[in-house]
């Protein structure tokens, strides 16, 4: 789950860690008087957004007056902003950060992620902060330095003394970036951070250290222990349709194409989107019910198929260990009656209740191809989505 | 003889009153009578599904019934909880199949694991089979059939699709192990290979990876060097778009690691057979046996 920049900031602060001051505006009037009450000779206006790369798009401007904060703020709510990170559509802005101009000397790179093979937390900093750090790693690789923290240990000294050494920082420097390091490792291990990036993080004239941006994303498996971070998500920065399926407790993610798929595994949904393509097919999206689907939560599934316009045909590739064919049968069913079907319907079945689950199907009444295997069903779909056309 | 179960394993269910706990214990021991009592605190001196007795704790369970495997099917907020208890109680093979666990919960396990005298699969993953012999898991029974080719793999639907080839080409399987979908995890695919290759009864192996983590990268390495049987691949999500996290915890590309296109070029320098289409591993374990052969 990610969350917005201000909302990160305000963590960072509860924290520990420095950021500046600033203030989230709604529409111009807010963002008029954040500019006031900021009482600093130039503040920036950040459109708040789930992605990066804000600034080339236009997404962060600098303002001198109350004024210009206001103009700013005008043209820039409510305006498509389109970085290398939201794809062409871009996204919509809704709301602004007014924040305090910084002076800043330095820009440096800091983040804490998870190492799945040591089972540890990798911290990654580059005094080439401020810039697309992909770059940085892809062509002068020197210039980040990676420690590993095992979270038997926490963070020693010495973790700070093999970054300062080897990005050759000050004494003034290695002190700031201990303390911000403490509590950084501190918020991830509290709040069961998936990422925390802070790019820049900055060193101002007068040296000191501070978050000039901030993206954490948290580990959906452990939200249920923070209400209070999971009370941030921002559902309109989502695909409506994964929206939707969450509340049903799909995983689903929307595509181009026009075949839509209903799997259970997340690994054959993926492998399911694979063959389609291989037999020159699109997939309209990645879904998969799970183990524990219920008959409702299968016609739900199947109810978000259909409300995609795109969607030609339908896939449905089953292969049940905890999930069982007859439960899915009966699902595929009603759905079908309940929205009344009209779209081309391949169905394979295979596992766990596959008889019941077959017959289900054979005596509904409705109208469907059944798969001898994947392969076949690939095929059957592929090419009543073609004909569809 | 096949790896990590057989007709000798003795196994217990932690979360044997839940649904899904009373549900698999039920077909697992239904496919082979191998499971011996269960463990839900609080329950201990009743009787569960199958008759099967429950016990309040591990210790006491391994204690009275001489269990050597457990089959965990413990809600996420507490499964790593379980997971520790069956390796204090030095559980020799644990099977997770709980989806869900927070990512840091897995962080002591593994290093507690480290020190261990057990083996953990899992979490997230459909659990261990040796056909006819045992099954601990969710896996159907009836798709399987003893035989030759072992199977490592990340996914559970996928797996089945890959014993489902292998029965209806006759070559059948000797154990298959689904080592689960989540970033940190008790066995990787280095671990199963190598179990496989020191089999006798496994004559050759397919392995079925995911977008994700380097772990298929690292074994690819692995088989450079130290297997010597014939191998059949497939990477899930070769049309996956960048940046989507798609089901698993773990199957997420970032940047240009984790791709599967990247994973597929390593395996097949290492000499492994690499299918495209999910659809043709049963054919590609097959011609990377023929080929062998040569």
């Amino acid at each position: 789950m990610n969350i917005h920049e201000y909302q990160a900031k305000a963590l960072f602060a509860q924290n520990g860690v420095a950021v500046p001051r600033g203030y989230l505006a709604n529409n111009t009037i807010e963002a008029e008087f954040a500019f006031r009450r900021l009482k600093s000779p130039v503040a920036v206006v950040k459109a708040q957004v789930h992605a990066g790369g804000r600034g080339k798009g236009g997404g962060v401007k600098l303002v001198k007056t109350a004024e210009e904060c206001r103009q700013v703020t005008e043209k820039m709510i409510g305006m498509n902003l389109v970085t290398h990170q939201t794809g062409p559509e871009g996204k919509l802005v809704r709301r602004v950060y007014i924040e305090e101009g910084s002076e800043i000397a330095k820009e440096y790179y800091l983040a804490l992620l998870l190492d799945r093979e040591t089972a540890s937390i990798a911290v990654m900093f580059s005094t080439s902060g401020g810039m697309d750090i992909e770059e940085v790693a892809h062509k002068t690789p020197e210039k980040i330095v990676t420690v590993v923290i095992d979270p038997t240990t926490g963070v020693q000294p010495y973790h700070i003394r093999v970054i300062s050494t080897q990005m050759k920082l000050d004494a003034a420097e290695t002190k700031e970036l201990g303390g911000i390091l403490h509590n950084l490792y501190k918020m991830f291990m509290k709040y069961d951070y998936s990422m925390l990036e802070i790019n820049p993080l900055i060193v101002t004239k007068s040296g000191k250290m501070m978050a000039l941006d901030g993206k954490m994303n948290f580990d959906e498996n452990a939200l249920y222990r923070h209400p209070e971070i999971e009370a941030m998500r921002d559902f309109a920065e989502e695909d409506e349709r994964e929206v939707e399926a969450s509340k049903y407790g799909l995983s689903y993610i929307g595509l181009e194409g026009n075949i839509g798929c209903l799997v259970n595994g997340a690994g054959l949904a993926m492998a399911t989107m694979d063959i389609i393509k291989h037999y020159g097919g699109q997939p309209a999206n990645f879904l998969d019910v799970g183990g524990g689907a219920n008959q409702e939560q299968v016609t739900n599934a199947f109810r978000l198929l259909l409300r995609d316009s795109n969607v030609k045909a339908i896939f449905v590739n089953i292969f049940g260990g905890i999930m069982r064919c007859d439960v899915i049968a009966k699902g595929v069913v009603a759905a079908a009656k309940e929205l009344g079907l009209k779209i081309p319907l391949v169905v394979r079945l295979e596992g766990t209740n596959v008889e019941e689950g077959k017959k289900i199907l054979e005596t509904s009444g409705i109208n469907l191809m059944s798969a001898a295997n994947m392969a076949d069903g690939a095929e059957k779909v592929v090419a009543a989505a073609k004909k569809a056309k | 003889m096949a790896v990590l179960v057989n007709n000798k394993t003795k196994v217990i269910t932690q979360g044997i009153t839940g649904k899904s706990g009373e549900f698999h214990t039920k077909l697992s021991h239904e496919y082979a009578p191998r499971f011996v009592g269960g463990v839900t605190p609080g329950k201990g001196g009743t009787k569960g599904v199958c008759d099967l007795p429950i016990f309040d704790s591990v210790r006491e369970a391994r204690e009275k019934t001489g269990a050597n495997a457990s089959m965990i099917f413990v809600p996420p907020p507490f499964a790593a909880d379980a997971i520790l208890e069956a390796i204090e109680a030095e559980i020799e093979l644990i099977v997770c199949i709980t989806e869900g666990i927070p990512v840091l919960d897995m962080a002591p396990v593994k290093k507690v694991l480290a020190r261990s005298k057990s083996r953990l699969i899992g979490p997230n993953c459909p659990g261990v089979i040796t056909p006819g012999q045992c099954k601990i898991g969710i896996m159907p029974g009836h798709i399987h059939k003893p035989g030759k080719v072992g199977i490592v793999s990340k996914s559970g639907t996928l797996t089945y699709e890959a014993v489902g080839q292998t029965t209806a080409i006759g070559l059948g399987q000797s154990s298959c192990i689904g080592i689960g979908g989540d970033p940190i995890i008790g066995t990787l695919f280095i671990d199963a290979l190598q179990m496989f290759q020191e089999d006798k009864d496994t004559e050759a192996i397919v392995m079925i990876g995911e977008i994700g983590g380097d772990a298929e990268i690292k074994a690819a390495q692995f088989i450079k060097e130290n297997i010597k049987k014939p191998i059949a691949a497939f990477i899930a999500g070769q049309t996956a778009p960048k940046g989507k996290r798609m089901g698993h915890a773990g199957a997420i590309i970032s940047g240009g690691s984790g791709t599967a296109a990247e994973k597929m070029d390593a395996l097949r320098a290492a000499g492994v057979e690499v299918v495209v289409s999910p659809a043709e591993l049963g054919s590609g374990i097959a011609k990377a046996i023929k080929n062998f052969k040569k």
